[in-house]
């Protein structure tokens, strides 16, 4: 048997959808059968009656008051839940806590709610990344692709689009850029500067902006442009409007590019464009041969090379640690592309024998024999997990591996901060290292890419490093110099 | 693609450019010449009697037996069964009207002539809460009311209308989105701003203080009373914009509690439907969704310029409708939906919103690409037939139709 | 042919399409950021993401 249970507020009023969301939070109470808090309105109380909800009290009411009615399974029930009830009815009105800022859904209403917007940061995934950055460009916004896996097709029509109606593309797979003191995606807090990069590789820009603000210098822009932009289907479209841009650019004094060798047709229009802007520029292709330049530019061959010669000084090496040298061969584990390259072309450079999963032009594939320079970053280790540099983890299995081998005399490491990277890679390495090091571990040698205003905070980086029995270079370069003074 | 872009820009400058004005309250065989007895409009697109919901067939047969065309509901039910009425959408005939939108020769319309394009749209007069026609109540009280509204309220009101030369009403609704409506769950503010404009002139014209005061009584009880007339406005607004070739803009969305329709301005007049889903909303006490019924009513017409759930950050008190929103994302209805349109209507603005003007003119492209559907806000009926209103809420569009209305509007550009 | 690109001249105002966490670094810059809540067009389906395109939206 049912027992229904009226209340009376005299002479208050509530708005009738705040009272039917409360009548629905009372009705869903256990052994509540119905529930209403309604104005007594003839209206109203014609509802109520209906409903089975009426007691002698709430036929009282009149159109000012407020009723709470209440049918339950027993008397109990209904004086708890009338208890419920005028405790919400007195409780304040809390801000809902899912109560958020509206977000665009597409670029179109991002950009009707921002005017003047004029960079698109693109990292949705690869098979709808060109399809966002044409909409951008022909929204007159500018564009940075960090998403990869954007066909080489594509990849060209949408540059050619871009040029047309003079927009600048950054990628696909730009992972750093630095435009106008704002570092995006992959990038570091460097001094704002006369030195200009281009840049085809992301941890190429990172570790020749962070050597520059190392060293005292600073960069006006740095502009990626993604590793295929020089390949001759794409022609270097971006490459080209980035030198035109940082020719046009009053802040820029130097302009770098770095990049992997380029076919001879684009290497040809690069050296042009290069010649054209007529300001002094120092060019770095990772593993190429020596070109024919033109007088106003510099070739070099290495990242720790492009900074130094942009900043005109020349280029400092740090001596090796005092440690015993030992035998075996040096094994690369790095996070950052550019930077396994970079450890290729000096070692190359040597005469060593290497080989690599990312290997240059003169390195063997990793069936070859020689130092061994891994890029983690490749697709075979990042299936299905995010980047070292997001996720240090991803160097785990291989790093403690070579920590219980005794014919690797060096393990050759990379530590990258800076926006977009872990929170605190060196931690992770030297716990890692704490574990699984004995006295027959081989040494470790690292640098870090990064400064001090880098919200890792490169010195921090570097002390915990330290700590964990890991000797620092100052570069990557000499990083790599230091490893090879270590083998016998 | 170009051509479309200086076509939706045609169609929605004839929405924002249109100038409504009620002028006149006038019996439909007089509205709508071609209006024969026998004839039943309808909300939605078409529909059989076979494939009819609950209301709608309470509505018929309460309709059927105002005009005499049959002794009493069953027999109304029968002769609708053996084919005996012709039944056709409102929107065939420039008319819409609520919920099931109940339309024949003797009913009262409310009569809106669109001043800059010369056309004119007609919807009957708002019954008020409770058992009303539209949400299928048909029984004598239902029929009484609407017996006084043909011959007593309508004329008294026409008059009063033609009294006072029209009521320009885009005023009207940009005054009652500062006050907080929406013109489709809330029409508090626009009811009364109506009824101060027309209380005089019906004084002016009447010579029965009896039936003054009755007709003075009904429209101020009545807070959705502006809901008709906003719905003939709506209608007035769109015709104009309909047929436009290359054009994606939504020139009508409604529903007839069986199938939810749409009509596009590149395609005319061709329906494209889908199953309307069930609105998700608040009940009145005694009910549950399980009484609900599916959606219904050519009342969203007001979404289709920008009102109703398009306009709800003007009305937070009915963003509570949805259930899980808080009255402070009201405003992001409206953003939502101005995802899914080209423009802004500058005359129509949002105070809380610093004054950001409705999102006006839905393009099936966007509603296709975002995913995100029109929000229509909208009264719940009960599924049987007589009941009446037993909630309201707030009900999507379902994608179907505007996928297949995209692939038969790039149809019409040769694009497949 | 539009105007060419002026970005060098910044200051940025970046569109972020995908991962939340750049909107949110640039944000901690004071770079002025609107960050799109993205999902695929057309919830996915191939067919009308491809009509859409060719119908320029």
């Amino acid at each position: 048997m049912s027992f229904v249970l009226n209340k009376v507020r005299r002479a208050m009023y509530l708005d009738s959808v705040a009272l039917m969301r409360l009548s629905r939070a009372i009705a869903d109470i256990d052994g509540v059968e119905e529930a209403a808090l309604m104005m007594g309105t003839p209206a109203n109380h014609e509802i109520m009656s209906d409903a089975g909800l009426m007691a002698a009290e709430g036929r009282t009411a009149g159109g000012g008051d407020l009723v709470i009615a209440i049918r339950a399974t027993g008397e109990t029930v209904a004086e708890a839940a009338l208890k419920d009830a005028e405790a919400q009815l007195e409780a304040p009105t809390a801000k809902s806590e899912d109560a958020q800022a509206w977000q665009a859904r597409t670029l179109r209403s991002a950009v009707a709610a921002m005017p003047g917007a004029n960079l698109a940061l693109i990292s949705v995934p690869g098979d709808f990344a060109a399809a966002e950055a044409r909409k951008a460009i022909r929204r007159g916004l500018d564009a940075m692709i960090f998403s990869d896996n954007v066909s080489l097709d594509d990849e060209a029509a949408l540059k050619r689009e871009a040029a047309n109606l003079g927009r600048l593309v950054m990628g696909p797979d730009c992972g750093t850029a630095i435009i106008a003191g704002t570092p995006l995606a992959f990038a570091n807090v460097v001094p704002t500067g006369d030195i200009g990069i281009v840049g085809a590789s992301g941890t190429g820009i990172q570790e020749i902006s962070c050597l520059i603000a190392q060293s005292g210098g600073g960069i006006s822009h740095a502009i990626g442009v993604g590793g295929r932009d020089l390949k001759s289907e794409v022609g270097g479209i971006s490459t080209l409007m980035a030198l035109d841009a940082l020719r046009n650019d009053p802040a820029t004094r130097h302009i770098v590019v770095v990049a992997k060798p380029p076919g001879a047709d684009v290497t040809a229009k690069v050296l042009s464009r290069l010649a054209d802007a007529g300001k002094p520029a120092t060019l770095c292709l990772m593993g190429a041969e020596p070109l024919d330049l033109p007088s106003n530019v510099t070739q070099v061959y290495s990242l720790r090379d492009a900074a130094f010669g942009a900043l005109g000084l020349d280029a400092p090496m740090a001596t090796a640690p005092s440690e015993p040298a030992r035998e075996g061969e040096i094994l690369g584990l790095y996070s950052g592309g550019t930077l396994a390259a970079e450890a290729q072309v000096i070692l190359l450079g040597q005469g060593d024998s290497l080989r690599s999963n990312a290997a240059i032009p003169g390195v063997s594939n990793e069936d070859g024999t020689g130092h061994l320079i891994l890029d983690l970053g490749d697709d075979v280790y990042t299936r299905g997990r995010p980047h070292p540099m997001i996720d240090p983890g991803v160097r785990d299995t291989p790093l403690i591996e070579a920590l219980s081998r005794t014919d690797i005399a060096v393990i050759l490491l990379d530590v990258v901060i800076g926006y977009g990277a872990h929170d605190d890679p060196a931690q992770h390495l030297a716990q890692i290292i704490a574990e699984h090091r004995t006295d027959a571990s081989p040494h470790l040698i690292t640098s870090v890419t990064g400064t001090e205003a880098d919200r890792q905070v490169r010195s921090s980086q570097l002390n915990r490093l330290v700590q964990a029995g890991v000797h620092v270079a100052p570069s990557n370069a000499e990083a790599v110099y230091w490893a090879r003074a270590l083998v016998t | 693609m170009e051509l479309i872009e200086t076509a939706n820009a045609e169609t929605v400058k004839r929405m924002l450019t249109g100038d409504p004005v009620l002028i006149d309250v006038i019996p439909a065989h007089e509205a709508i010449p071609t209006l024969e007895p026998g004839m039943i409009l309808h909300a939605g697109p078409p529909i059989t009697w076979d494939r009819m919901c609950g209301p709608m067939r309470g509505a018929i047969q309460g309709i059927a037996v105002l005009e005499g065309w049959a002794g009493d509901l069953n027999d109304a039910d029968a002769k609708a069964a053996a084919g005996d009425f012709a039944f056709h959408p409102n929107h065939h005939f420039d008319a819409v009207g609520p919920m099931t939108g109940m339309t024949t020769v003797s009913q009262p319309m409310l009569v809106v002539e669109n001043r800059a394009f010369g056309n004119r749209a007609y919807c009957a007069i708002n019954e008020g809460l409770g058992k009303v026609m539209r949400f299928g109540g048909n029984d004598t009280e239902v029929l009484d009311r609407l017996r006084w509204l043909r011959d007593d309220f309508g004329p008294s009101l026409g008059k009063a209308i033609r009294h006072l030369g029209g009521l320009p009403l885009k005023n009207i609704i940009a005054r009652g989105l500062t006050m907080g409506d929406e013109m489709h769950q809330r029409n508090v503010a626009c009811s009364g701003l109506t009824l101060r404009a027309l209380a005089p002139a019906l004084a002016e014209t009447s010579d029965n203080t009896t039936e003054l005061s009755k007709a003075l009584a009904f429209i101020a009880s009545n807070d959705q009373f502006f809901l008709n007339i906003a719905m003939a406005m709506g209608k007035s607004i769109t015709d104009p914009a309909r047929g436009i070739k290359g054009s994606s803009i939504v020139t009508a969305m409604s529903r007839n509690g069986t199938d939810f329709g749409v009509l596009v301005s590149g395609t005319s007049d061709q329906w494209f439907t889908a199953p309307v889903e069930m609105p998700d909303g608040l009940y009145f006490p005694g009910y549950s969704e399980a009484d609900a019924n599916p959606d219904m009513g050519d009342s969203a017409i007001v979404e289709t310029i920008g009102l109703g759930g398009f306009a709800m950050g003007a009305a937070p008190a009915v963003a509570g409708f949805v259930g899980a929103g808080a009255a402070s994302e009201a405003g992001h209805f409206t953003r939502r939906m101005g995802e899914i349109t080209t423009d802004e209507n500058p005359e129509w603005t949002i105070p809380a919103m610093d004054y950001l003007g409705v999102p006006t003119g839905i393009d099936i492209r966007h509603v296709v690409e975002t995913g995100l559907a029109p929000t229509i806000n909208t009264g719940i009926a009960h599924r049987e037939p007589g009941i009446g209103q037993v909630g309201a809420g707030v009900v999507r569009a379902p994608m179907g139709c505007f996928r297949d209305a995209l692939t038969a509007f790039a149809g019409t550009l040769g694009v497949a | 042919m539009s105007e060419k690109s002026n970005l060098l001249q910044g200051p940025l105002k970046v569109v972020n399409i995908g991962l939340d966490s750049f909107a949110d670094e640039l944000k901690s810059q004071g770079v002025e950021v609107q960050n799109v809540d993205w999902s695929p067009p057309a919830s996915g389906d191939p067919r009308m993401a491809a009509l859409l395109s060719k119908l320029g939206s």
